[in-house]
């Protein structure tokens, strides 16, 4: 039988955020609010 | 069975329409391919975070404000910006190099901070005031030349001007003075140290 001396290089590390920059994201974006007038914006956060 | 797979750009046209949950399927659909991105090129997982969450602020800010117009094309043009974001560290990192403190030579060895912690600036204290103690002890003469030379430094020649003697009079007079000071701390075993 063959024998093989490569390594399975298949181990994928699957890479992710944390879960608080995930939720950090959603709460901003919650509380981001952009107010128009005329014809500028402007941010706000509402936290 | 098998769940209908909501177009990105209906996503986004959600979320600018106010459904937040729509940003939170886009992150999560997302997330591993731009994260590995920004990984493969900081290699670190702080920065990497860090990055991440600065790409999709700007994801969040843009959308809101409504100047988002490649529709059909989210994830390139998130990985665009993170791409952008990157750049944007290493020039930074280029402006300000951070030493990496991490093999056998440790930078700290060499570098100390020389400015006086709390106990060491009390310390000061008090030995600039046990000499000052010191010096109130000597004679007149000796004293005004001794306070002269290392309190206002003046020069000999100065000196001499102020007192009315001679360069080589107000020499002898600090030699005494030091002379004077010395004994004075030997005989009562005072430690002037820090």
């Amino acid at each position: 039988m063959a024998k093989i001396y490569s390594q399975d290089t298949s181990k994928h590390i699957k890479l992710n955020p944390k879960k608080e920059t995930v939720d950090f994201l959603l709460n901003y974006s919650k509380a981001l609010r952009v107010n128009c007038y005329k014809k500028m914006k402007f941010e706000a956060l509402l936290n | 069975m098998k769940r209908k797979l909501i177009d990105d750009a209906v996503l986004v046209k959600n979320y600018i329409n106010g459904d937040e949950n729509a940003l939170s399927i886009l992150i999560n659909r997302h997330q591993q391919k731009i994260y590995s991105f920004i990984y493969s090129k900081v290699f670190d997982r702080d920065i990497t975070e860090d990055v991440f969450q600065d790409t999709f602020i700007k994801v969040i800010k843009t959308l809101k404000r409504g100047k988002y117009n490649e529709e059909g094309k989210f994830l390139p043009w998130v990985m665009r910006i993170a791409h952008n974001l990157v750049i944007d560290h290493f020039r930074r990192n280029s402006r300000m190099p951070k030493f990496d403190n991490s093999g056998e030579f440790s930078i700290f060895s060499v570098l100390s901070d020389s400015s006086l912690n709390a106990e060491k600036s009390i310390i000061k204290d008090q030995v600039e005031s046990d000499v000052r103690r010191i010096i109130e002890e000597l004679p007149e003469d000796q004293k005004q030349v001794l306070l002269m030379r290392m309190y206002q430094d003046m020069s000999f020649k100065e000196i001499s001007e102020r007192t009315g003697v001679s360069i080589n009079t107000a020499l002898g007079r600090m030699r005494y003075a030091l002379i004077n000071l010395r004994k004075v701390i030997d005989q009562h075993n005072i430690i002037l140290t820090n």
